[in-house]
């Protein structure tokens, strides 16, 4: 299998969808002719024309409000956010309209929206976000935030299927950093499924999106203790079968993701931990997270509110030693 | 792109045939906005008698607007319908008896309970329900054309917005999106005078039918008090937009004659203004005109009495739902899609029957 990066892999499994089913189509805006603020629709247009690349105006309700007609109409729209800061834009619409459509009418919204999510290269508080939370209070929308090429593009195709409007996360810093073997040809990975991305005994790490790699790169050599990373992949359905399973098998849990503390995915993770497997644990839930802050601009300040690798070794060890 | 109140006595469609109303088509258009109102009168003594949870929103007085608009639409055509126009419902194919059960909270409403009031649409006749945050259906219905432009279907998407809405972003970015991609679309503004208590002069400073020359497609102002007029209107708006010539915006001028909800007295409404659109009413005035015309208007009025009669019955027969059933629906397992509605209009039938 050939070894390519995150964010080919996205681009590959959104053009095998084009390619495959002529009711998928994209919009977004900057996503035509100049490929996309990241170039994941590099080439689209000249594939597929201007039809099926629709190059939007700056208006992001419009995005999100119209995809949900045309979902409506049996199409598959797969929306482009910019930067996931810009959902904020089209919120209503999401939250709304497209998540509560199937329980008010019984109507499906089969709509995918990607969004460029997360820090770690001075794009300050308006172009680092992760804004999944927002999405966890919205029951109706499926959460995906895949943390490799190959899930990377077998969760877009899955998302692409599904029949409810899915909100994609993907981190930017992957983009070009992560690189691995991905199936050719279409392929799905089921929403919902965690995944082992390590295997441990001693303590479970339980993350998604970005800090997964971080995760099992901090814990690598952390003084012999074995050390299981779950990457949840999925954050609505969360797999709680797969969280569970992994807390009885170590007892010692860090929930660990970049997106800001209060009532985030960690504290829902927590809190079925401390619920279902209280009997369990042999030490408390410990949360690595970025501080209830914005994200800052420059360098030093940003490093001070995203998790670093030392934050979360440091974490690791104190638990291991309670 | 003029702004025009003229009104034409037949349009030509899309093929050169001539357009107009049959005596049956005139007949439909009085029965649609009688039962309409029979059903709104029907639902608020239900909800005098408390058999409706919350309040009760209804759209006395712009029966014209809803009925005459939706007339003009065939099956395969497409709809976002605002709260004020179950006209719009009826002429789908949505059973008056389902509506007041929706509104009591029945199972047999139409959204099973799960939503209230005029919150509803049935997919399987072509309709997209509303939400509550306006005009959020003005995009939806953009995309719904979109999918007709796409797969180059000669359809069309039509949606019903207060005046109210013209002064939210989202509107502008619907107007905005039908006149790029000169969408198949017609919206129907409907001016009621009123946003809840918030008057015109404190909605816009120019009249919201002048914009649509800016977004680059026609804009129309129609008297919403007279259902040919609008049916004119929208059946030239909607051959417009069927044959690719693009979106129109069609103002209908008319009166909120009820309360934003049963629990608004309107004392915010001046006493001239309500005397002034009350002589006006749109069924009163339609009836005496058919009537002088020959028609036999009591037959219709008894009809409808004979049909609400029957529906309130069924709604009223209907159980409330199992509260188990609210934990249900949130994810769709497969793709139920829109499916068609009914077309009542004579031309449809016509086309239908040479079908």
């Amino acid at each position: 299998m050939p070894e390519i990066t995150y964010l080919q892999a996205i681009s590959d499994g959104l053009r095998e969808e084009m390619r495959h089913d002529e009711s998928v189509f994209c919009l977004g805006e900057d996503i035509g002719a100049f490929g996309g603020a990241f170039k994941v629709t590099d080439g689209f247009i000249e594939e597929f024309g201007a039809d099926r690349v629709w190059d939007t105006p700056l208006a992001e309700n419009a995005i999100i409000g119209t995809a949900v007609g045309a979902a409506a109409e049996g199409l598959r729209p797969v929306c482009e956010m910019q930067f996931a800061d810009f959902i904020s834009c089209g919120f209503d619409q999401l939250v709304n309209v497209a998540a509560k459509m199937h329980y008010r009418q019984g109507l499906a919204v089969p709509m995918t929206v990607r969004l460029p999510s997360g820090g770690g290269f001075s794009g300050g508080p308006f172009h680092s976000q992760n804004p999944e939370a927002w999405f966890l209070q919205s029951p109706g929308l499926k959460v995906v935030a895949p943390s490799t090429p190959e899930d990377a593009k077998g969760l877009l195709s899955a998302a692409i299927r599904d029949p409810n409007p899915v909100v994609y996360l993907e981190h930017k810093h992957l983009y070009r950093r992560a690189k691995g073997e991905v199936a050719e040809g279409r392929f799905e990975i089921p929403l919902g499924e965690a995944r082992v991305a390590r295997e441990g005994t001693d303590l479970s790490v339980i993350t998604y999106g970005a800090m997964v790699q971080l995760a099992l790169d901090a814990t690598e050599d952390l003084d012999g203790a074995s050390v299981e990373v779950l990457d949840l992949r999925s954050l609505v359905p969360l797999d709680t079968g797969a969280i569970l399973e992994s807390v009885r098998k170590t007892s010692k849990v860090v929930v660990l993701h970049e997106a800001t503390r209060s009532c985030g995915v960690g504290a829902e993770v927590s809190a079925l931990i401390a619920q279902e497997a209280f009997e369990d644990l042999d030490g408390p839930v410990v949360r690595v997270t970025a501080p209830d802050t914005p994200v800052p601009f420059s360098p030093p300040l940003e490093r001070a509110v995203l998790p670093q690798p030392d934050d979360v070794r440091r974490a690791c060890l104190e638990l291991l030693a309670y | 792109m003029a702004t025009t109140t003229a009104r034409p006595a037949a349009i030509e469609d899309g093929g050169g045939a001539s357009v107009d109303l049959t005596g049956d088509d005139r007949r439909a258009l009085l029965r649609y906005m009688l039962l309409m109102r029979a059903t709104e009168e029907r639902a608020l003594t239900l909800y005098r008698q408390g058999k409706v949870p919350g309040s009760f929103y209804d759209g006395r007085g712009q029966e014209a607007v809803s009925v005459g608009a939706a007339f003009t639409l065939g099956p395969r055509d497409r709809t976002c319908i605002l709260h004020r126009d179950l006209g719009a419902h009826l002429i789908r194919g949505v059973k008056p008896g389902r509506v007041l059960a929706q509104m009591m909270g029945r199972a047999g409403g139409v959204t099973a309970g799960k939503d209230g009031n005029m919150h509803f649409a049935d997919h399987e006749l072509g309709c997209v329900g509303m939400v509550s945050m306006l005009p959020d259906m003005a995009l939806v219905t953009c995309g719904l054309a979109i999918a007709f432009q796409m797969r180059r279907e000669p359809r069309v998407a039509m949606t019903w917005f207060g005046e109210g809405s013209t002064a939210n972003g989202q509107w502008h970015e619907a107007m905005n999106v039908a006149g790029i991609r000169k969408l198949p679309v017609v919206f129907i503004l409907e001016n009621n005078q009123f946003a809840y208590s918030t008057p015109n002069d404190h909605e816009f400073a120019v009249d919201p039918v002048k914009r649509a020359e800016v977004y680059g497609f026609p804009g129309v102002k129609v008297d919403g008090n007279d259902v040919e007029a609008v049916f004119f209107a929208a059946a030239q708006a909607v051959e417009r937009a069927r044959s690719g010539g693009g979106p129109t915006l069609i103002e209908a001028e008319t009166m909120r004659m009820h309360g934003h909800g049963a629990h608004d007295d309107m004392s915010y409404v001046p006493k001239e203004m309500v005397e002034h659109w009350t002589a006006r009413d749109p069924i009163d005035n339609y009836e005496r005109k058919l009537r002088e015309e020959g028609f036999d208007t009591d037959e219709i009025r008894e009809s409808v009495k004979g049909e609400l009669d029957a529906e309130t019955e069924w709604a009223l027969a209907q159980p409330m739902p199992e509260p188990h059933t609210a934990l249900e629906g949130v994810f769709a397992t497969e793709d139920p899609v829109l499916g068609d509605g009914n077309a009542p209009w004579s031309r449809w039938q016509r086309e239908a029957a040479n079908a």
